[in-house]
């Protein structure tokens, strides 16, 4: 180890090597210690909004995934109260969108699902809003249902970051945002978007869908029908 | 425990549903024979009894779209010590809920109008139908659930976990694989 992984931090009471520069998420993640989260993939730079990361720290709540770790940090995570408060976050994303499973691509292979499985949801709990939001089919290879979206930015970073193309961006604030398109028409099918994009491999649900691709793989063999959030996401550090 | 007096007693009905949670209840199979020891059904689509008398357990498939269903959900919860909402509809409003974006009266042209093949194409309008509501709801909106078993519809190994352990007084509790909402 030497003196580069000297450092370390406890989370829930385990002993975790840190280099610096690395955020409490990516300690943990390197450790194998999971801390749920949507918005996050270790790939992009944190973008810290969907707050289901939050750990306490030193006795306060911070974004693990935007929380430098420091030396002598003790990290709760996986406890009853943050659990709760992960499972209400989680109950309001579902409310605020239209997330309805059986109808969805996605359903299996959604993170938010997936998410919501790993923190035992058996309901949305709150009222639901059934928001108006647009769904644009004008791409030929690419369906976006902004009914699915939940504001955690991956396909703009991705879109931004590595595909060098700005297809997307949010606007608005608030329970106003909107996953907007960068275009003159602000359709997706009058953009330089490809199926074959980072940004199409990002999206946490069913938001950003390939099209032609719905239900090919039967019910039983996707991502998360035996396997939890927690095992994929350790098991391969992220899809 | 064939004892009538000492055997729980079972509601359940679907309002704004397909029936399909009903179906998978079915998929218990011969465990139902055992099941049957345990419990007598009172209101149940199998009964054919029209009202919802006192129960132990009220079982409600399917959202709530209109003043009908309002009716007979507020008589479960009346009558029902406790009540279990069932299914991807009753607890988020489901595949019904998908013409919430959607004009109601769009919807009715869209179905007695536009669509091919109809006669007269005249939306219903009888006096006993009842009052379709703008959105559909899932039923812990109107009233206090006691217990929530998702899924679309949950495996009958699912509803079965779900009766044995509320049978058995313990908290239900699916296992991962159990838990689904699709």
């Amino acid at each position: 180890m030497g003196t580069f992984m000297s450092k370390t931090i406890t989370i829930d009471g385990q002993v975790v090597p840190f280099k610096e520069g690395q955020t409490i998420m990516d300690a943990a993640m390197a450790a194998d210690v999971y801390i749920p989260h949507l918005c996050h993939n270790p790939e992009f730079t944190p973008h810290g909004s969907c707050k289901l990361c939050t750990v306490k720290v030193n006795g306060r709540n911070v974004a693990s995934c935007t929380m430098p770790a420091v030396e002598g940090q003790q990290v709760l995570s996986d406890t009853l109260e943050l659990n709760d408060e992960r499972l209400s976050l989680t109950q309001m994303l579902f409310v605020e969108g239209n997330h309805i499973c059986p109808s969805c691509e996605k359903s299996g292979n959604c993170q938010l699902q997936a998410v919501a499985y790993y923190l035992g949801m058996m309901s949305p709990h709150y009222n639901h809003f059934y928001p108006q939001r647009e769904v644009d089919a004008s791409h030929p290879d690419v369906l976006l249902d902004r009914n699915r979206c939940i504001y955690c930015e991956l396909c703009v970073r991705a879109s931004r970051d590595v595909d060098g193309k700005n297809v997307f961006g949010l606007s608005g604030r608030g329970i106003g945002s909107t996953l907007v398109v960068n275009s003159a028409s602000g359709l997706l099918g009058d953009t330089n978007l490809a199926a074959t994009d980072k940004a199409m491999q990002v999206c946490p649900t069913g938001a950003l869908l390939k099209k032609r691709q719905g239900f090919t793989v039967p019910i039983g063999q996707r991502i998360f029908d035996h396997h939890t959030i927690k095992d994929v996401q350790l098991g391969d550090k992220h899809e | 425990m064939s004892d009538p007096k000492l055997k729980v007693r079972i509601a359940t009905c679907s309002l704004a549903g397909c029936f399909g949670c009903h179906m998978s209840v079915l998929d218990i199979d011969e465990r139902l024979l055992g099941l049957l020891e345990l419990i007598e059904f009172d209101r149940t689509p199998l009964t054919d009894i029209k009202h919802c008398g006192p129960c132990d357990v009220g079982i409600v498939e399917g959202g709530v779209c209109n003043a009908e269903n309002v009716h007979v959900l507020k008589e479960f919860r009346k009558n029902c010590k406790v009540l279990v909402a069932i299914g991807a509809c009753a607890i988020t409003g489901g595949i019904p809920a998908m013409r919430n974006n959607i004009d109601l009266w769009d919807c009715f042209q869209e179905v007695y109008q536009y669509e091919g093949g109809l006669e007269g194409g005249q939306v219903p309008n009888d006096p006993e139908l009842p009052l379709p509501f703008d959105k559909v709801h899932p039923i812990n909106e109107v009233v206090k659930v006691d217990y929530f078993l998702p899924g679309c519809p949950p495996s009958g190994d699912a509803i079965w976990r779900f009766l044995t352990d509320l049978l058995n007084g313990r908290e239900p509790k699916l296992d991962y694989e159990m838990l689904h909402y699709d």
